[in-house]
């Protein structure tokens, strides 16, 4: 009696050591053995779907007048048929404004008036959305985006940030912007408002991702202290919350930095960054002067996106289930794309590069 | 069966408390007669005091004290004077440095770092003047001065990630902060920032001796608790007999090693591997970022770095596509 006591204490304390996840658990080998290279996830994590919303009814035909000409004021989407045209706008109901309706963004009187300024977001939205899946294939690939890779039935979606307040003065209430376990940071004492130094789009304030020196010895090309790497770290630490991976989904921890031994999974996450400030840059700050008040942040800024906002725990949003198939209107032509980013030095390409050549060759225009 | 476990101390003394030897001239009066504790002879010698504390015991803890009101209160701050989020928040809160455009000087404005430099020259007084203590204490008694000089390579690594490598850097925002999850998080961002710290030669060094001294802790406090039956303990009236408790000891290493300490050279192995811990760790931190920047490039130069194959991904910055 006694001994069965023990034992079963024992099990109990080495149960409680092992933080008792006892859920029955899958893994995946993503790199070269020995380098701890796995994702290790939760069964019932891993094959949860997310909800995809049906087509509104069977796709319509791209044939016919076109919206542009049967409707007053369409100005993104009038290169499609009025019939995919009202199709278009059932689906982006149901997926932002399910239970306002049409009149969320429009007047019920004068459908083509620009008055609420949703209208207005939503018609940068839809720009937004046809540069991400015309332009941004080395990103997104051939599975594109729609309004609810995002939105999920919110008029506004679940993830978003906005430019942190100013530095306080003083000790009371002051954490020096981090220290404080919030989302953003991963729950971590990182900064919290790392996306804030790297994710705006405006490229004269946005920071080199990049911390580790090119150079054996230190050199006045990186200067960089502990404390200016901390935000990196919580980005990357954001990056990995929002996909629900760790950091051996890209990289080799052997070392952070070299490309040649780091996952392909690694290239597409740097498209995704760039195309993050591209939207933030491009679209989301554009519409400053079109939100309210309440629909900014504390800095007058609107709420801008990460990878946060579409991932939302997948590696590939609602599991790269391909939605944005059955909705010819969003993909429209690509567009000449403005550079968020100051070019690169221009290195000669090497030609054994046979996963993010591929992705280039899709993504330059 | 349970009587030879040794988890706790089996007998403990009652008497007139031991006052100890007659102290040299110049000495304080020791603090206290001496008392007994039930709990404390459990695990260690019953008898508590008297304290010999001095001058540089009672300014150690003076400027402890100090350091320890700044930090907390610094963290009490933070969240506003709220009790209950201090405890709550406890593990996140911190004292951070100085910011990098304060670089070393030792002006800076209290709520922006220089807090963190006088809870910082508090501290290492406080613990200077406990250094002085162990070496005078230590003399005082006719003792070796071996603590000391442990001690003060544990206070080498301390001074090298506070104040020896900042001063080479030339910024307070090398340091380390005050703070449970902050210093962690500082010391994975330092291995991001170098690339890998785990390819720091001295790194390895003292992980190997601090992996070695707990092997040797294991090795030699189960083996005189092994032989506790015998009176293991007593070793110096052991060390001569045959039979005894500390030759079953030796041979049971002879007979499994072939190779065995004596009852002297154990400690002298684990007081060397204990002192180079942080006698190779403070010589690895000192060398990154004043000599190497980058430690997988060293390790790949030395050959010491093993070499994956090649997953053919290239950085795409390089490949004039930046803007996409």
């Amino acid at each position: 009696m006694k001994r069965t006591i023990a034992i079963a204490a024992l099990t109990g304390v080495c149960l409680t050591l092992a933080g008792c996840e006892l859920g029955p658990k899958q893994s995946v080998q993503n790199g070269h053995r020995g380098t701890g290279m796995d994702q290790v996830v939760l069964k019932k994590v891993a094959l949860a779907k997310d909800e995809v919303p049906a087509p509104p009814y069977d796709p319509p035909s791209n044939d016919g007048p076109r919206a542009g000409a049967a409707y007053q004021n369409v100005q993104v989407l009038g290169d499609v048929s009025e019939e995919q045209f009202t199709y278009t706008m059932a689906a982006i109901t149901s997926w932002i404004a399910p239970e306002q309706g049409c009149n969320y963004c429009h007047n019920p009187e004068n459908m083509a008036s620009d008055e609420k300024y949703t209208k207005v977001v939503a018609r940068k939205m839809l720009q937004m959305t046809r540069n991400i899946n015309g332009n941004w294939s080395s990103h997104v690939k051939q599975t594109g985006v729609t309004c609810w890779t995002c939105h999920r039935g919110n008029a506004i979606p679940a993830n978003y940030w906005a430019l942190p307040e100013g530095e306080k003065n003083g000790i009371i209430g002051n954490r020096h912007g981090q220290n404080n376990p919030i989302a953003a940071s991963a729950y971590s004492s990182l900064p919290n408002s790392a996306l804030a130094l790297y994710l705006t789009g405006d490229p004269k304030t946005d920071r080199n991702i990049r911390v580790v020196s090119n150079t054996l010895h230190p050199t006045k090309a990186n200067e960089l202290s502990i404390k200016e790497t901390e935000p990196q770290y919580a980005l990357m630490m954001h990056l990995s919350q929002s996909l629900g991976v760790n950091c051996t989904f890209c990289h080799n921890a052997q070392a952070f930095k070299p490309w040649n031994i780091s996952t392909p999974q690694r290239a597409t996450a740097w498209y995704g960054l760039r195309m993050v400030r591209n939207i933030n840059g491009e679209y989301i700050s554009s519409l400053k002067d079109a939100f309210p008040a309440h629909r900014k942040g504390p800095m007058g800024d609107p709420f801008k996106v990460s990878c946060a906002t579409c991932h939302q725990g997948k590696n590939k949003p609602m599991g790269g289930y391909q939605m944005a198939k059955d909705y010819k209107a969003l993909w429209g032509a690509p567009l000449a794309m403005p550079a968020t980013v100051p070019a690169a030095p221009a290195a000669p390409a090497s030609p054994a590069a046979p996963v993010a050549a591929a992705a280039v060759t899709t993504a330059t225009h | 069966m349970a009587t030879y476990q040794n988890i706790f101390t089996q007998v403990q003394l009652r008497g007139e408390p031991e006052a100890g030897i007659a102290l040299p001239p110049g000495s304080e009066p020791r603090i206290g007669k001496g008392s007994f504790n039930h709990l404390m002879g459990l695990i260690g010698h019953a008898q508590i005091g008297p304290v010999y504390l001095g001058w540089t015991g009672v300014f150690s803890l003076i400027f402890g004290f100090f350091a320890i009101e700044i930090i907390g209160l610094n963290m009490l701050a933070s969240v506003n004077w709220n009790p209950i989020q201090f405890v709550r928040m406890l593990p996140w809160l911190s004292l951070e440095p100085p910011a990098p455009k304060y670089g070393f000087t030792p002006f800076v404005p209290l709520a922006e770092g220089g807090w963190w430099i006088m809870a910082g020259f508090f501290l290492t007084t406080s613990i200077i003047l406990w250094w002085v203590r162990t070496y005078t204490r230590a003399r005082a008694l006719g003792m070796g001065t071996h603590v000391a000089w442990a001690f003060a390579s544990a206070i080498w690594l301390y001074l090298v990630l506070g104040f020896i490598r900042p001063f080479f850097m030339g910024s307070w925002a090398e340091a380390v902060p005050f703070g449970i999850f902050p210093h962690l998080d500082w010391t994975a961002a330092f291995s991001i920032r170098y690339g890998n710290l785990f390819y720091n030669p001295f790194h390895a060094f003292s992980i190997a001796f601090l992996y070695g001294s707990t092997l040797l802790f294991a090795m030699h406090g189960a083996t005189i608790l092994a032989v506790g039956r015998y009176g293991g303990e007593r070793e110096i009236e052991q060390i001569t007999d045959r039979g005894t408790a500390s030759e079953r000891a030796a041979l049971f290493w002879r007979w499994t090693m072939g190779f065995n300490a004596t009852m002297e050279s154990i400690h002298r192995w684990a007081w060397w591997f204990a002192v180079l811990t942080t006698l190779t760790g403070g010589i690895g931190i000192l060398l990154t970022g004043t000599v190497v920047d980058n430690w997988y490039l060293w390790a790949q130069q030395h050959g010491y770095a093993p070499m994956y194959p090649d997953t053919g991904v290239i950085d795409p910055a390089t490949l004039g596509s930046a803007g996409q």
